[in-house]
């Protein structure tokens, strides 16, 4: 595929440069673990513990027999974790930004699909002007309009509840605008054939654009999903009780309260930095798919 | 014209949810913010000022002071983070496969962890004290630096974060950019005597053109809307230190709840968005006419 050689010089500079740019990328979230994985009076020290105790003891101590030690070893290096779910309602937050992520994911993969599909494959006056409508909506930077969002879901009494985070991503843009792109590509005649047949047109969205949708459908799903999770702002302005903060706003709450308690902060950040990190690695492809076909992270 | 709506029903009908919610939390919060920046809110109803919030905001020492910080962030963050995307994806685009997709993936992962987690880190890598930063910078024999509780450096260490965090979008999009460019450009390139560096210079980086075009848009846009890592660092401080604009309207609105004077905030932070991206637009694309 590529003809362009590069000397083996040339790729050792690449590699080196590329490697040291990662590692740059990648200390603090390596530092993240490290530090929650300290107990506080391993974290105020200087120089720093670049390596956790746990790590770098664990195996000798295993291996020369001191298995009790070892165990303490490991008890130790969970303290912080056990302080943040015991002491704080860090629980409680991972769940709530677990149920609204996934309620907005499963929402927006049924309405905007639903709406993609009439885009797509419908004939109907207006059509046009509806959807550009809706896209061009896209370029309005969403602070911009945090005032007027915050009024509209007061009006409806939303406030400090769910629903104010859950319901205002349900009328995001973005899914329609790429699943209609992905569904224009699949061919109308499978459509027709099924109408034949007598399928309804529900019955043509659900078994037949749907399942020919799917790695559409998947991409929107990763991104959606990430974005619903990272999500700060809007949630920090229409939460105010700590019992519906969704993580983000959680770590916020936590970090006002324990300044300086940087291995109980670091745990936190954790929690919340692990599920996308499995996501990302589980999915990568469905990443850079989503990026390159529709251009923005939601 | 009845008849030919009401045979396209179905059409409308799998329209009507995504609709409903588009027209609640899009359409109609669209339609108040005009109204919202002209108005005053006071405990018993709201007081129409014509366009005084408008002449308030840009009276206000304090929206001047976010908007210089706001820009200072943006000049420095967005060309870094175009230009560093950029070098990075022309340094992945020639390995093999399987190492591309190591890099890209090194270089995306901070980019999924939230901006409010890698906020936390680098408030701890920036202590003065313990922190990381320091302890690097005493390796090679430079005096603490008081990072983020020195109006000198806290805006200073938002924006090094900011630039030590990978643009992993943009590494990705330049790939997929490259990956398209026909390898019979660079054969008759070669053919002609360039080298590589020239290879990369008149070919690579011209016919990725309209992915820089697009990063530098999206990132103006993303370093003029620039909150969650202040708000996290150094809550706009010291004093008003590192306060960006949406930091301020996030102020006004929801500790003061200057409603109609943090509208007029947003709305000159949209028009100024918009200006810019128009502006950026024709840069870029006169500059391609120019070079033929």
């Amino acid at each position: 595929m590529k003809t362009r050689r590069v000397s083996k010089i040339g790729m050792a500079v690449i590699y080196a440069v590329l490697i040291a740019w990662a590692v740059i990328s990648l200390i603090p979230l390596y530092w993240v673990f490290t530090t929650s994985l300290q107990q506080p009076g391993e974290v105020d020290v200087m120089p720093p513990k670049l390596i956790p105790t746990v790590i770098s003891r664990y195996l000798p101590l295993r291996l020369s027999g001191e298995a009790e030690e070892a165990a303490a070893l490991v008890d130790g290096a969970l303290e912080s974790y056990r302080l943040l779910f015991r002491k704080t309602n860090m629980g409680r937050w991972f769940l709530n930004s677990l149920m609204i992520s996934l309620c907005a994911t499963t929402g927006i993969l049924l309405l905007d699909s639903m709406a993609a599909f009439s885009f797509a494959k419908k004939e109907f006056p207006g059509r046009n002007f509806l959807f550009w409508l809706m896209v061009g909506t896209m370029t309005i930077p969403g602070q911009v309009l945090l005032v007027p969002m915050f009024m509209v879901v007061r009006e409806l009494n939303l406030v400090n509840t769910p629903w104010a985070v859950l319901l205002p991503q349900l009328s995001m843009v973005f899914g329609v605008f790429m699943l209609r792109q992905f569904m224009l590509t699949i061919p109308s005649e499978l459509m027709e054939a099924a109408r034949i047949d007598g399928a309804s047109e529900f019955g043509i969205y659900w078994r037949i654009m749907l399942p020919l949708a799917k790695p559409g459908l998947a991409t929107l799903a990763i991104l959606t999903f990430t974005s619903s999770w990272n999500s700060f702002l809007w949630p920090l302005i229409a939460i105010q009780k700590s019992e519906w903060f969704t993580l983000p706003v959680g770590l916020k709450t936590l970090q006002d309260q324990n300044l300086v308690n940087y291995s109980l902060l670091m745990s936190g950040a954790a929690v919340a930095a692990v599920p996308m990190i499995i996501v990302f690695l589980s999915f990568q492809k469905y990443f850079v798919k989503g990026l390159t076909l529709g251009g923005v992270k939601g | 014209m009845l008849k030919r709506i009401w045979k396209a029903r179905s059409g409308y009908l799998f329209i009507l949810p995504k609709f409903v919610f588009f027209t609640v939390f899009v359409l109609v919060p669209i339609i108040w913010s005009f109204f919202v920046s002209f108005q005053e809110y006071r405990i018993f109803g709201t007081e129409w000022v014509g366009l005084r919030n408008f002449r308030d905001a840009l009276q206000d020492d304090l929206f001047w002071m976010a908007v210089s910080n706001t820009l200072r962030y943006a000049v420095v963050v967005t060309p870094c983070s175009v230009a560093i995307a950029l070098i990075l994806a022309s340094l992945i685009h020639p390995l093999r496969p399987g190492a591309q997709t190591f890099f890209r993936a090194a270089f995306y992962l901070p980019t999924v962890a939230s901006s409010v987690v890698i906020s936390m880190v680098w408030r701890w890598i920036f202590q003065t004290r313990y922190g990381l930063a320091n302890y690097f910078l005493s390796l090679v024999g430079i005096e603490p630096i008081n990072w983020l509780h020195s109006s000198a450096w806290a805006l200073r260490s938002v924006i090094i974060m900011a630039v030590l965090t990978p643009p992993g979008v943009g590494v990705i999009l330049y790939l997929a950019a490259m990956g398209s460019i026909p390898e019979s450009l660079y054969e008759a390139a070669r053919i002609d005597g360039a080298n590589r560096l020239m290879q990369w210079w008149k070919i690579t980086v011209p016919l990725v053109k309209p992915t820089t075009l697009y990063l530098l848009i999206v990132s103006t846009i993303g370093s003029f809307q620039v909150f969650d890592q202040v708000m996290m660092m150094t809550q706009g401080g010291p004093g008003y230190a590192t306060t960006t604009i949406v930091h301020r309207i996030y102020n006004v609105a929801f500790r003061d709840f200057e409603f109609g004077y943090a509208g007029a905030m947003s709305m000159l932070l949209f028009a100024a968005v918009i200006v810019l991206a128009l502006i950026q637009s024709k840069l870029v694309s006169s500059d391609a006419e120019y070079k033929g």
